[in-house]
């Protein structure tokens, strides 16, 4: 488990980045830690390493206390969290094996063993076959995968996961996530999520926080925080057009999210069909989407006039494979 | 007639004097450059490590004082070094004239060049990999030998070269006070005793030279880059 009580981090140009940050992160969760850019997100990430101090506050794994560690402990307890980088921080200079082994070459270690364990973890991220090229010679999900193999070399407690699929589209990220996903599961490893894309979140994570100018807004389970948002940050991040309007309008509506995460043909018009098959009149109230490779990926807003129409709306698009959530909205 | 005398005369001081003097100046370049970078290599290792935010901050009155002297030894120019110095040669190589006693300066000379060009190669080195390895536990020797040294191989390999030809061409111009090779043959036939001919071909000999050291470093640098391939 880990604790983050009170974190607060200033930077000595006064900025302050974290203010009074608590999490609890329990053991197999995926934590998602959602925020807009200058929310504090890198700065939490690299507060829970270590790599920068916190001001105030204290960071404990396993009730632990990493704050009082001195450098040499630190080294050694780094190694039961694993970051995974945004920009995939692959050495370029060394095959994908070596940087895979990179982090067991640190300590002593057995050569043989080490090489059949990089080896094992690459085909566990399926690219047994690249374990002698060059981090050059692969495509930017290739180098999160290398790298998410790098981090499972040290057999981390926690992978901690800065915007790891912030530089890759949105086709890899879905198979990126799977990858995370599955981890999370058969090796029992708690995930931290930091991102800015709220599909990332509701793709895998059980549990959110949502940082918002250095504070957590509002943290629980994904379902809840989603579909109720409490603060404004929340709201924000489900209704991206503002909600003004919504406060505005008399009339009672129901609001659905939906995402579209690849599982959708381009040419298919799911929204007619579901409004033909469940007899209900649905409004877009706001939709990003785009097509890619011939499939849908983004992320909708629609309004139903009840409860009955939200209902046979939901379970249409749950039939389907779509993640759609009621969302309430209070003024 | 006079022309043929020219060339004969030419051509003896060519062949009894240019196969030891070019091999004076080989080595001494060479040697010069090994402890160059024997001397750099450090003292720039330990500018980017030492910094205010490097991995291994160190008391930045020392860094002050290493920048100054290696500031200061940059501005002096080779020549008046080359005199400077005489005394420290003598003490170390026990003369202050000929090829050997010309490594002493040639190496005070082009230590701190080597010095900011080892800066100037890992402050290259991309940060986030220097933060990678933190996050995995990496001590910040291992840091230096594991991520900073092989990762910016490639331009420590070019920064090499260019050292290399520079510190051939200071050697060339120890030919003026008592150094050996060919500054020295290029001075004494063609500027002392009026060969402009010999002057010539010592200096096409040298352009030949650096044309060698350049192509073969780039060629090694660039194989030995797992970039862009």
């Amino acid at each position: 488990m880990i604790e983050i009580s009170n974190l607060s981090k200033t930077y000595s140009n006064e900025v302050e980045a974290l203010k009074n940050v608590n999490l609890k992160i329990c053991d197999g969760d995926i934590y998602g830690i959602i925020g807009l850019s200058g929310a504090g997100k890198s700065t939490l990430v690299r507060c829970i390493d270590l790599l920068e101090k916190p001001s105030s506050g204290t960071i404990k794994i396993d009730d632990i206390d990493l704050t009082a560690l001195n450098d040499k402990q630190l080294r050694g307890k780094r190694k039961e969290i694993s970051l995974i980088f945004q920009n995939f921080n692959l050495l370029e200079q060394k095959t994908c094996l070596q940087n895979v082994l990179f982090p067991l070459t640190l300590g002593s270690h057995d050569k043989k063993q080490a090489i059949q364990k990089g080896m094992d973890l690459l085909s566990l991220v399926g690219l047994q076959d690249k374990a002698n090229s060059y981090p050059s010679q692969l495509s930017g999900g290739q180098k999160q995968r290398v790298a998410i193999a790098r981090a499972l070399a040290t057999d981390p407690k926690v992978l901690l996961c800065d915007e790891p699929t912030s530089a890759l589209d949105p086709q890899t990220t879905t198979s990126i996530l799977q990858l995370l996903s599955d981890i999370n599961k058969k090796m029992h490893i708690t995930i931290i999520i930091i991102t800015h894309q709220m599909s990332v979140v509701e793709s895998i994570c059980n549990k959110v926080a949502i940082l918002s100018a250095g504070t957590v807004a509002e943290n629980g389970k994904v379902d809840e925080v989603f579909s109720n948002p409490q603060s404004n940050a929340a709201k924000k991040m489900v209704f991206p057009e503002g909600f003004d309007d919504i406060i505005n309008r008399k009339e009672q509506k129901k609001f659905i999210r939906v995402v579209f995460d690849g599982e959708i043909l381009t040419e298919r018009p799911i929204i007619a069909e579901m409004t033909t098959q469940t007899q209900t009149l649905t409004s877009i109230f706001y939709a990003s989407t785009k097509s890619i490779n011939g499939k849908v990926y983004g992320s909708m807003l629609l309004s139903v006039q009840n409860q009955e129409q939200t209902d046979k709306v939901l379970d249409y698009l749950h039939s389907n494979g779509l993640i759609a959530k009621e969302v309430v909205f209070n003024a | 007639m006079l022309n043929s005398d020219l060339m004969k005369e030419t051509w003896q001081v060519v062949a009894t004097q240019f196969p030891l003097a070019l091999w004076e100046t080989i080595y001494s370049t060479l040697i010069a450059t090994l402890f160059a970078v024997l001397i750099g290599l450090p003292l720039g290792i330990i500018l980017v490590i030492g910094k205010k935010d490097g991995i291994r901050p160190l008391n930045p009155v020392i860094l002050k004082i290493i920048d100054l002297i290696i500031n200061i030894l940059r501005s002096v120019p080779f020549l008046i070094l080359l005199v400077v110095v005489i005394p420290l040669t003598r003490l170390i190589v026990g003369t202050a004239v000929g090829t050997v006693a010309s490594i002493v300066p040639l190496t005070i000379a082009s230590f701190p060049f080597v010095c900011r060009l080892v800066e100037s190669s890992l402050n290259e080195v991309d940060g986030n990999l220097i933060e990678m390895a933190q996050s995995v536990g990496a001590s910040p020797l291992q840091i230096v030998w594991k991520v900073l040294l092989p990762e910016g191989l490639p331009s420590l390999l070019s920064n090499l070269t260019i050292a290399i030809t520079t510190i051939l061409s200071y050697q060339a111009m120890s030919g003026i006070a008592g150094g050996g090779g060919l500054g020295k043959v290029a001075i004494n036939y063609g500027f002392y005793r009026y060969k402009y001919s010999i002057m010539l071909i010592s200096v096409i000999v040298l352009v030949i030279l650096v044309q060698l050291i350049q192509s073969i470093g780039s060629f090694i640098a660039r194989k030995c880059d797992k970039r862009l391939k």
